[in-house]
């Protein structure tokens, strides 16, 4: 049997690991368009002052880019080392998305930020600003293929089970590229990344305002972040209503784990606003509900059932017993390669096979199972909820928020009064950790409510990790959490310093010490 | 569409080619990391070194995370296998990729000499480091690799880090070390200030012979010292992906497999260029001795390669479980698709790749660098 340990530390250390590299990651993508705005505007009006812009966000660009190359290839690898046997599992349908990516993305956009700091004298103007174009696409081409990858592992599409291989195999790339997941999961988190580097300009800039600093230049770089981080919030908040609507579609025990939706209500159902999810009781205490709206959001109309919890268990409890007689069938067939009524039953019920393997976590030999081994299984199926309920709470209120402070900034910034109150510079501040609040609540509610299974309905995630040793992954964890705390320390030390001296102390400009500069 | 013997045979090819592009783009990065500290001496010679470096690490890095991508979607059962087979050994490696792009950008940013000093230090053995334990790791595929698989194709592993520091592979090591040494010397010799450069031409005449000792030693050792791995007779070149439908066992020499002859005409290209690196650098044809190193690393890894052919990872613990070319890849589909992927970017990047070094051409100068802000 597999050890529990060993895949609670695996999923300790590739959550932590993923969380960290996911702090980097978005800023990347959404600086690199404000870089590449900022360029547009220097090239275009030919002003010196746009070129200092790009060129000294540019510098807190590079120093976040170089940690998220940096954290980006622990990811790659970790499949291998820690999830031996999900990579053989999938690895024909997975690893497709993921190579790409280093073929169409990743190696444009490695080998253009080169360009991007040392070009500046090499290149004529327009060449530049067409690197640092070609760079921000890239960086969202990268986003699309890793969240391709992601998407399937919600709703594997375009594959089947090989009995001969013993693994997913694909049948259909369109299927996979074009899942309907990976769209609205693309768009909803490329935005969540421009909200990030419009609130990281934002914020530093107001910064610059309260001490009566880089006035100009302040004031300029944030009209770019208002308009650029209204038209994202805006945008991840309708955006991440599409993602609802695609959940539903094929993670209802995500969605209504994520609504505390213990039991099937009559359509529409109404939606949540508050309570404390009971997870003993199945019933969540001093719930707030608004009729009608969750019914909307998710199937988008007045008259189609949400299943609660309690139904998606039963469910679950059928299609393990359907998993496995697909299950018995396999083994008769290993046997004997031409048994035809094994066969038979196996295609029947081969679509329930992942459901057997959660019986796996309870006992070595699933034709074995007992009638509360199936309970427990069909149990198991149930993620946190109260983890769920709140994580998503947090962040729609953050969007919230995001929606009214940059509609505010660009109000403000239209009648050029950004430097008017004092008491908004500071909210624009303060604000500064809550979008990164935000994404990292966002890739919880989608992977931790995806449990527990790694690819839904297919593998377990208990069945996906490496035949390693509870040492060795408690040592590679341990390993990691220093050095990324080391990393951590390092990283936010350099930010701060060079955020700090801003474009005066570094003498980019005013432009009588610009001159220095060069 | 191809055959599946077929595109399994291009796949084995571009996993050598991704390979060697590793080797030759990422290895001169590291070569000139780990000589850092030898041919640059001053504040003001380091920065220029490593300036040479500087704007094309990034992209050069690709080359290894391109190579562990296509691994994953063109050999899942290698990729399984190999990374989580070599845990310690892929951690170890890995921590060394994190450490450069964070010390390359963060070292000029703090002026503090110890702060530079710290990471000129980190630096130099996060560039020993990957040659030497990809070597390791590469000797250790000769001997064989202690796991085996169950019916459901769960691998298991028995044996630790300290199980793959045998002779063998500890010399297979230092030959890789020699080999990415003399690559980054060439590279500096190149791009580099002249009194950097000197430097360079100096050190090659040395590191490039060793290579070609160690290297033939390590040749010497294979062919009489180490038995090889061969497959039963009746091998289905055009079916499933399942290890255990297959025989194999030992045979006398890795020399005896099919792509013997080719082995030995790459290991000959190999000494014979890096044999040449020193004499034409010291002829000042730098940019030559840079292409002789590349064809020395070329030569290196498909000598190896061939030798080991249709071998990728073979089981010391049970021959019928090691994985071949003919059954560790992906599905037939994938395949395809990945080589239509390729066949379409493979070229673009080498395109743009090129553009940004002609951008980039010219030596890093010491004047250069005094003038400059430092800002990247």
């Amino acid at each position: 049997m597999i050890d529990e340990s060993v895949v609670a530390l695996s999923r300790l250390q590739f959550a932590l690991t993923a969380l960290y590299h996911f702090l980097f990651v978005p800023l990347t993508m959404g600086l690199a368009w404000m870089l590449a705005i900022m360029e547009a505007v220097y090239v275009m009006t030919g002003r010196e002052i746009w070129k200092r812009m790009t060129q000294f966000w540019g510098v807190l660009f590079g120093i976040n880019f170089a940690m998220g190359v940096a954290t980006g290839v622990t990811m790659e690898f970790q499949f291998g080392t820690n999830w031996a046997y999900y990579s053989h599992y999938v690895g024909d349908i997975f690893g497709t998305p993921l190579a790409i990516e280093g073929l169409m993305a990743f190696f444009l956009e490695a080998t253009f930020i080169g360009l991007f700091f040392f070009g500046w004298d090499r290149l004529s103007r327009v060449k530049h600003l067409v690197v640092t174009f070609v760079l921000a696409l890239a960086t969202n081409f990268s986003a699309l293929w890793i969240l391709i990858a992601n998407a399937w592992m919600q709703n594997p599409v375009g594959s089947q089970f090989n009995l001969d291989t013993m693994r997913m195999e694909i049948t259909s790339f369109s299927e996979v590229v074009f899942n309907p997941v990976a769209q609205s999961k693309f768009v909803h988190t490329v935005s969540a990344g421009y909200v990030i580097g419009a609130m990281f300009v934002l914020s530093i800039s107001a910064w610059y305002l309260l001490r009566g600093r880089n006035v100009e230049f302040a004031k300029r770089s944030m009209t770019v972040a208002a308009s650029f981080g209204l038209a994202a919030s805006l945008s991840v908040v309708v955006l991440g209503d599409e993602s609802g609507y695609t959940v539903s579609e094929n993670q209802k025990m995500k969605l209504a784990a994520i609504e505390a939706m213990w039991k099937t209500e009559p359509a529409p159902a109404s939606f949540t606003a508050f309570g404390f999810p009971d997870v003993a009781e199945r019933k969540t205490h001093l719930a707030i509900h608004v009729p009608w709206v969750m019914g909307i959001i998710g199937t988008r109309s007045l008259d189609t059932v949400m299943p609660g919890i309690d139904q998606l268990v039963l469910d679950a409890e059928r299609r393990i017993g359907n998993g496995i007689k697909a299950y018995r069938a396999m083994l008769a067939l290993r046997a004997n390669r031409d048994d035809a009524q094994a066969r038979a039953e196996f295609e029947a019920h081969k679509g329930d096979l992942g459901y057997a393997l959660l019986l796996k976590k309870f006992l070595d030999d699933p034709v074995q199972a007992t009638a509360a081994d199936i309970q427990k299984a069909a149990d198991s199926t149930i993620p946190n909820v109260p983890v769920l309920f709140w994580s998503f709470r947090i962040m729609v209120a953050c969007g919230f928020w995001f929606i009214a402070l940059f509609a505010y900034s660009f109000w403000l910034s239209a009648r050029r009064e950004l430097d008017r109150h004092r008491w908004y510079l500071k909210a624009a501040l303060w604000s500064l950790p809550l979008p990164w609040l935000a994404a990292e609540l966002g890739w919880i509610v989608a992977e931790y409510g995806r449990q527990p299974w790694a690819i839904e309905g297919v593998l377990p995630t208990a069945l996906g990790v490496s035949s390693v040793s509870v040492a060795q992954v408690a040592t590679s964890l341990v390993g990691f959490v220093a050095f990324y705390t080391a990393l951590a320390v390092l990283d936010a030390m350099l930010m701060l310093k060079y955020a700090r001296k801003g474009p005066d102390g570094l003498g980019m400009w005013p432009p009588a010490s610009a001159a220095a500069y060069h | 569409m191809f055959e599946y013997e077929t595109l399994r045979l291009i796949w084995w090819l571009l996993l050598g080619i991704l390979l060697i592009g590793f080797a030759i783009m990422d290895g001169f990065d590291l070569g000139v990391a780990a000589l850092l500290r030898v041919l640059a001496r001053e504040d003001d010679e380091r920065r220029a070194l490593l300036e040479t470096i500087e704007p094309t690490w990034e992209g050069n890095q690709v080359w290894l995370i391109l190579g562990a991508g296509a691994v994953f979607a063109a050999w899942p059962l290698l990729y399984a296998a190999a990374f989580s087979g070599f845990y310690f050994a892929m951690l170890v490696v890995l921590l060394a990729f994190i450490v450069r792009p964070v010390g390359f950008n963060f070292r000029n940013k703090i002026g503090d000499p110890r702060w530079r000093e710290s990471w000129d230090w980190i630096l130099t053995v996060a560039g020993l480091v990957p040659p030497l334990i990809f070597g390791v790791a590469f000797g250790n595929l000769f001997l064989g690799v202690p796991f085996r698989y169950d019916q459901t194709l769960r691998m298991s592993y028995e044996g630790g880090l300290l199980g793959l520091l045998r002779p063998f592979p500890l010399l297979v090591g230092l030959v890789c070390v020699a080999m990415l040494l003399m690559h980054g010397a060439t590279w500096a010799a190149v791009k580099a200030d002249e009194s950097i450069a000197r430097r360079a031409e100096r050190v090659l005449r040395w590191i490039a012979p060793a290579f070609v000792l160690l290297y033939a030693a390590a040749g010497v050792w294979l062919v009489f010292g180490v038995p090889g791995y061969t497959l039963g007779p009746d091998a289905v070149v055009n079916g499933p992906s399942n290890p255990l439908a297959k025989d194999a066992g030992l045979t006398s020499s890795w020399f005896d497999g099919p792509l013997a002859a080719p082995a030995w005409g790459a290991a000959a290209l190999a000494i014979l260029a890096a044999l040449a690196v020193p004499l034409l650098a010291t002829r000042r044809a730098h940019a030559t001795a840079f292409v002789a190193s590349s064809l020395a690393l070329a030569g290196t890894i498909l000598s190896a390669g061939c030798a080991l052919f249709p071998f990728l990872l073979p089981s010391s613990l049970d021959p019928r479980s090691s994985l071949t070319v003919y059954d560790a890849s992906s599905s037939r589909t994938t395949l395809g698709l990945m080589l239509l992927a390729t066949a379409i970017f493979l070229p673009l990047i080498l395109a743009y790749t090129a553009w940004v070094y002609r951008v980039l051409r010219g030596r890093v100068t010491l004047e250069h660098i005094r003038q400059s802000h430092g800002m990247y």
